[in-house]
C-alpha cells in the first residue's frame, strides 16, 4: 500500500472506531431501521400494494437521509476543530486531502452497513413474491451514492463552523434544497411561471431527479457523474474552507 | 536544524508575527518566552506547518515547510497548546494512531507506543479513555504523541501548563535529557523553567524577539547585574562613599538607605563581568575595619529583565523611569 492509501486507511479506522466507541452508532442504525420500516409498511402499504418492489422502501429514502445523514456528518470537522484536534492531525505528515478522504470513507461505509442492514426487505419481498432483484440493487446502489453526496454536504457544513448544531442545521437546509428542487409537487408549481426547459434544468440538479433513475433500474453514467460530481465539489470545497481557517 | 528567516504573519489588520528570524540547532534547548499574545503560539503554528506565514521562510532539517511540508513535518514533533486529544480514544488507541500516521507500522508500532507510555509515566491509565483523564495525564499522553516517532525536532507549546509540581520537574528532566540529542522549541511562561532547561532563549514581544541568548546572558541585562550590596554600621555615609570611590574598578556608589546606625549602598563596577569586584570591595571593607553584615553580588533577576522588556504600552508611557532595562537587538 502506498504511503498516501495507507494515511487515508488509518484516518478512516480511527473515525470508525469513533463511531463504534459509543452509543451513538448503535442509536443511528436502530433509528434508521426502525424509520425505514415504519414508513414502508405503515406510510407507503407495502402489503396494500401488493406489488413484488421495494419502490415504497426506497421512495422514502431522500427524506430518511435529510435527517439522519447530517447527523452522521455534523461533526466530522467541527468535533475536530472544537477540540483543537486540527491542529495535531494537520501537523502530521497527512495532507488535507488524505485526512478529508480518510473521514469521508469512514462515514460513508457507516451509512453503506446501515443500509446493507435493511437486507430483511429484500429477504421478505423475495418470499413473498418475484420482484425485479435487478432494479432492487440498482436502488441500493442509488440510494449509497444519495447518502455520500448527502454527506459530502454535511462535511463542508461542517467544516464552516465549531457548532455541530449550526452544522446540523446548514447541511439539513442545503440537503433539503437538493431534494425540493426536484419534488415534482414544487416542479408543477414551478411549470406555471418557467418554461418547460427551465423547470427540468431545476430540477436536474435535485438528487430525487437522478436518485428516481436507480429506482427505475435504470443506470446511467450522468446520474453516477452528478452523485460523484457533488461530492468531490463539496468535498474540494471542505479542502478549501479548512485551508482558509488556517490561513487566518 | 530548524531555521526560521523573516516570518510575519498579519491576523486581519494586526500583524501577529512581524520579522522573526532565528535557528536552532541539534542539542539546542531555546525557551521561547513572552506575555500572553506576544505571538508565541502563533510563530509555532507557522513552524509546524499548521497555519503557512504570509511571508518568510520555514526550514526544518534539509527540507523546506512550504514546499515540501509532509517530509519537514516528518521529522518534527509538535504539542500543540493545551494539549488537544480525541476524547473518545484510548490512550494506546491514541497512540498507535499517532504512530501509524507517523509511518510506524506491526513490531516497530507496538514498540513506540509502548517506549512512549513508559518515558511519560502513562502505564496507570494506558487502557483508559482520554476524556475520563485528569488533566495531567492528558497533557503527558499529548505529549507522548509528540515523541513517539523520535523525532529530531520537538515544538512545544507550554509543555508544563496544568501539571502539579512534580509533574513539571518530570517534563522539564525529560526535556532536558532529550534536549542533548534533539533541536527543542518550548514556550513556557514560567522564568525558573527557562533558567533550569534551556541552553537558549528568546523573548519575544507584541510580535518582536526582543531578546536572544542564554539564561545567564538574559539575566546580566539587568541594570543590577555585577553591583555589590553593602551594609556597613557605625560609619558616616560620606566616608563609606569617599573609600569606595577609590576603588579604579568602581563606576559610581548609590546609597540604599542611611541613618545614625547603618548606611546601605550599592556599588557599581565599571566591568559588569568583572568576577572579582565583591573581593575587592571585601578586602576594602576589612582594611578599613568597618563592621558590616551584608556583602553580596547581584546576579541580575529573569523576571525583571523580563517584565522590563515586554512591559505592556499603558506602564511604558506612565512610568517616569521607562523601561527597566533597554536593550539593542
Amino acid at each position: 500500500m502506498s504511503l498516501s492509501v495507507q494515511n487515508v486507511y488509518t484516518i478512516a479506522k480511527r473515525e470508525m472506531g469513533g463511531y463504534f466507541s459509543s452509543p451513538v452508532a448503535y442509536v443511528f442504525i436502530v433509528i434508521f431501521l426502525l424509520l425505514a420500516g415504519f414508513f414502508t409498511f405503515k406510510v407507503s402499504g407495502f402489503f396494500a400494494a401488493n406489488e413484488a418492489s421495494l419502490n415504497s422502501f426506497f421512495v422514502w429514502h431522500c427524506w430518511l437521509y435529510l435527517f439522519l445523514v447530517p447527523a452522521v456528518g455534523m461533526r466530522l470537522w467541527s468535533e475536530e476543530r472544537r477540540l483543537g484536534t486540527i491542529e495535531l492531525l494537520l501537523t502530521m505528515p497527512v495532507t488535507g486531502w488524505q485526512a478529508i478522504l480518510g473521514k469521508f470513507l469512514a462515514s460513508w461505509i457507516f451509512l453503506g452497513l446501515a443500509l446493507a442492514l435493511t437486507f430483511p426487505m429484500i429477504v421478505t419481498v423475495n418470499y413473498l413474491g418475484n420482484p425485479d432483484n435487478g432494479v432492487i440493487l440498482c436502488s441500493y446502489v442509488g440510494s449509497f451514492l444519495m447518502a455520500g453526496a448527502y454527506l459530502a454536504v454535511s462535511c463542508l457544513t461542517s467544516a464552516i463552523t465549531r457548532s455541530q448544531v449550526v452544522s446540523f442545521i446548514l447541511s439539513l437546509v442545503v440537503c433539503l434544497f437538493l431534494v425540493l428542487v426536484g419534488w415534482p409537487p414544487l416542479n408543477e408549481m414551478l411549470s406555471q411561471w418557467l418554461s418547460p426547459a427551465m423547470v427540468s434544468a431545476v430540477s436536474s440538479i435535485s438528487v430525487m431527479t437522478h436518485f428516481a433513475q436507480f429506482q427505475r433500474g435504470i443506470i446511467d453514467s450522468s446520474d453516477i457523474i452528478f452523485f460523484l460530481g457533488l461530492i468531490f465539489f463539496c468535498l474540494f470545497t471542505t479542502n478549501v474552507v479548512i485551508r482558509s481557517h488556517r490561513a487566518g | 536544524m530548524i531555521k526560521i528567516e523573516n516570518l510575519v504573519k498579519f491576523f486581519g489588520p494586526k500583524k501577529a508575527v512581524d520579522n522573526i528570524s532565528f535557528t536552532v540547532s541539534k542539542g539546542e534547548v531555546l525557551g521561547f518566552l513572552g506575555p500572553n499574545g506576544a505571538g508565541k503560539s502563533t510563530t509555532m503554528r507557522m513552524i509546524t506547518g499548521f497555519i503557512p506565514p504570509d511571508s518568510g521562510n520555514i526550514q526544518v532539517g534539509e527540507f523546506d515547510m512550504l514546499n515540501d511540508p509532509i517530509r519537514a513535518k516528518q521529522l518534527l514533533g509538535y504539542l500543540p497548546e493545551n494539549a488537544p486529544l480525541y476524547a473518545d480514544m484510548s490512550v494506546y488507541g491514541f497512540l498507535s494512531f499517532a504512530a501509524e500516521l507517523r509511518g510506524l507500522r506491526g513490531a516497530a508500532r507496538k514498540k513506540a507506543v509502548q517506549e512512549a507510555i513508559e518515558t511519560c509515566f502513562l502505564e496507570p491509565v494506558a487502557h483508559q479513555t482520554v476524556d475520563t483523564l485528569s488533566k495531567g495525564y492528558k497533557h503527558r499522553a499529548c505529549f507522548a504523541q509528540s515523541i513517539i516517532h523520535d523525532p529530531d525536532y520537538l515544538i512545544l507549546d507550554e509543555p508544563t501548563d496544568g501539571l502539579d509540581p512534580n509533574q513539571k520537574h518530570e517534563v522539564r528532566s525529560l526535556i532536558r535529557n532529550m534536549g542533548r540529542r534533539k533541536a527543542i522549541i518550548f514556550s513556557t511562561h514560567i522564568l525558573e523553567e527557562v533558567l533550569e532547561v534551556c541552553t537558549r532563549a528568546i523573548i519575544i514581544d507584541r510580535g518582536h524577539i526582543v531578546a536572544n541568548g542564554s539564561p545567564n546572558e538574559l539575566k546580566a541585562m539587568h541594570p543590577n547585574f555585577g553591583s555589590v550590596r553593602l551594609n556597613v554600621y557605625g560609619v558616616a555615609e560620606g566616608d563609606v562613599r569617599g573609600k569606595l570611590n577609590t576603588l579604579s574598578q568602581v563606576e559610581r556608589v548609590e546609597v540604599i538607605k542611611s541613618n545614625s546606625e547603618h548606611v546601605k549602598v550599592r556599588v557599581y563596577p565599571k566591568d559588569k563581568k568583572d568576577e572579582n569586584f565583591p573581593t575587592l570591595v571585601a578586602d576594602l571593607v576589612t582594611k578599613s575595619g568597618w563592621k558590616f553584615d551584608e556583602l553580596s553580588m547581584d546576579k541580575g533577576r529573569l523576571d525583571e529583565v523580563f517584565r522590563g522588556i515586554t512591559l505592556p504600552d499603558t506602564v511604558k508611557k506612565s512610568s517616569k523611569e521607562g523601561p527597566i532595562v533597554t536593550v539593542n537587538v
